[in-house]
């Protein structure tokens, strides 16, 4: 479910030759109340992306710059990168952006891969069992992670993967809830196309690649970026995972920045905004997934 | 029909027994192995007085006795329960008010929207960093205070504005999912409702309460129980902003970051942290259960 595919077609856009602006109900907007609205809408965009302004503002703060000034100084006199070569020379800050963007990465190919396949025997492979999987997959999804990390944590080291990055990734590596997304996915498939290849001759395996991944592209465009975010952003349990600083993921080496160099508020804005800018890079480009993502997310979770 | 039928449904029979399973076998491995596994050990484990390094032995209650007497427990349960407390009203009304206000199409309504979801994209890490910098004794909101003349205020060194200012920072980081949770149910509300209740001379508050709040009564249920289920097992905020040992004299412990302290490294010790963590899990399942009979009840009314 898409918002804003749903908000969309309400949309109703104002013919040229009369410009005013309209509701979504196609009614018209009084000029006190958009001004009204618009106040508000600065206010709250203010307050939400703010923060981060002056984040990436005291990131380009050079060292003779006063950051604590009151009042504050919002824009920086002379700005400069020097903060984000000092970043690096403090803690191997590139090393932890590759370490996360491998996590990251190799989060992204396990779900998208691991959710289609078994999403799919889910919906369409008749088997005996596949309730009990279907059933496996749900409880799965109710368990809190942070009520069982502790034990993941012991079985890791039974494994010998603490302290690994395949450790970080393992876990999350396919996700149940993702499964159940790919499994809703494919079970809203017209199933009579399958039907026809499978008369046809085509095996599971060409009817699952050509006829049924092809189809649900969206969804599985969905899994991907929130496996992407989720094992960017994630904390704890890299956290509990990773104990060698050459290891860490950027999440813990900012962490780890923090607890170290916690005077130096110019390095930490700058290791921050490494951190964050790829994530809204790639947010801007795909919103359209993000959204419908919150709402899969929501009615499934 | 190029391949002759025969063939064809004997192949297909040959590969049913077996790929089925095959298809399902990477997600059930890895939900087995580090969600269902952990689980049942969790549960196991809280029986006995396993550490990292020593397997341990069954000690039958004598973990969930200790818990009783243990004031870290009773901290950490309090705080984990105000921040359910604190968080969860400000997570179902505001996010709802947002999403009215960015619901009306006006121009640039979109950009408004996107911006109001970047602090979800964002890790907690950045997060919770950007405001340890804003509210610093010497950082952006202190100067600002300073500057209007209310002097400074130490946020983050008071045992419970510490509390109060992770709260904040976890509804700020909210905001924008819920809205858009929102916008999706009230894209749903049927206009006539809102006309008939403006003909009979209700105005914006009135409509507001006696329309759309009924309307997206079961979304704000649904916001409820996921938000609730979130901030109970609260770790990073308050880990940033208080620091790992919890702040003044330990006092902003959450129940999580109780379970992060006494489980992991190599001295941890197990037993007793799965036991917390049962409780984590028995709190969060009760949480659910609330939330969702809380909604049955009124509908019945």
């Amino acid at each position: 479910m898409s918002v804003l595919e749903k908000v969309r077609p309400e949309r109703k856009p104002a013919p040229a030759r009369e410009p005013r602006v309209t509701d979504e109900h196609g009614r018209r907007v009084r000029v006190g109340e958009l001004a009204l609205r618009y106040v508000l809408l600065l206010a709250v965009l203010a307050l939400t992306v703010g923060p981060f302004l002056w984040q990436l503002s005291t990131s380009l703060k050079g060292p003779t710059e006063d950051i604590y000034s009151s009042p504050p100084s919002f824009l920086p006199g002379d700005p400069t990168l020097h903060n984000y070569e000092r970043v690096a020379d403090t803690v191997p800050v590139w090393d932890y952006a590759l370490n996360s963007l491998k996590v990251a990465g190799a989060n992204v190919v396990t779900n998208c891969v691991g959710s289609a396949l078994a999403g799919y025997a889910l919906a369409r492979l008749r088997y005996r069992g596949r309730r009990a999987a279907t059933l496996a997959f749900v409880l799965a999804m109710l368990v809190p992670v942070e009520g069982i990390i502790i034990a993941q944590f012991t079985t890791m080291r039974e494994l010998g993967l603490n302290n690994t990055l395949v450790g970080v990734v393992l876990p999350g590596c396919v996700g149940a809830m993702n499964v159940l997304l790919m499994r809703n996915a494919f079970l809203n498939l017209p199933y009579e196309i399958e039907e026809a290849a499978f008369v046809d001759g085509a095996h599971v395996w060409q009817r699952f690649l050509r006829i049924a991944l092809p189809s649900v592209k969206g969804t599985l465009a969905v899994v991907a970026i929130f496996a992407f975010m989720g094992a960017w952003d994630d904390f704890l349990w890299p956290l509990i995972v990773l104990s060698d600083p050459s290891k860490f993921t950027l999440t813990i080496g900012l962490n780890y920045l923090h607890g170290t160099f916690a005077n130096d508020e110019r390095l930490v804005a700058a290791g921050t905004v490494i951190a964050v800018a790829p994530l809204i890079a790639l947010f801007a480009c795909l919103q359209r997934y993000f959204f419908r993502g919150v709402g899969e997310g929501a009615v499934k979770g | 029909m190029a391949v002759p039928r025969t063939t064809t449904v004997t192949r297909v029979r040959r590969q049913l027994p077996t790929s089925p399973w095959l298809f399902a076998a990477p997600g059930l491995l890895i939900a087995g192995a580090f969600v269902l596994y952990p689980f049942l050990s969790t549960l196991a484990n809280s029986f006995t007085d396993r550490r990292t390094l020593i397997p341990g032995r069954f000690v039958g209650l004598a973990n969930y006795r200790e818990m009783l007497h243990d004031d870290m427990f009773w901290i950490g349960l309090r705080n984990s329960t105000l921040y359910v407390l604190g968080v969860v009203p400000a997570l179902v009304v505001l996010p709802l008010l947002l999403a009215l206000l960015v619901r009306k199409n006006i121009p640039g309504i979109t950009f408004f929207r996107s911006a109001f979801y970047t602090p979800v994209v964002a890790s907690i890490v950045v997060v919770g960093l950007i405001w340890v910098w804003l509210l610093d004794e010497r950082g952006l909101i202190n100067s600002l205070l300073e500057t209007i003349g209310v002097g400074r205020v130490g946020f983050l060194s008071d045992q419970w504005l510490l509390l109060l200012s992770a709260m904040a920072v976890t509804v700020w980081k909210g905001l924008g999912y819920y809205m858009i949770i929102y916008l999706a149910a009230l894209a749903g509300v049927p206009r006539e409702l809102h006309e008939a209740a403006a003909v009979d001379g209700a105005g914006a508050v009135r409509r507001f309460l006696t329309v759309t709040v009924p309307a997206v009564r079961s979304t704000m249920v649904l916001v409820g129980a996921l938000s609730s289920v979130a901030a109970f097992k609260v770790f990073s905020e308050v880990y940033l902003m208080a620091g790992p040992s919890g702040g003044p004299a330990g006092e902003d412990t959450t129940l999580v970051m109780l379970v992060q302290r006494t489980g992991t490294g190599l001295t941890g010790r197990v037993g007793y942290a799965s036991a917390l963590s049962v409780v984590v899990f028995a709190v969060t399942v009760a949480l659910m259960l609330l939330v969702l009979r809380a909604d049955r009840k009124e509908e019945r009314v």
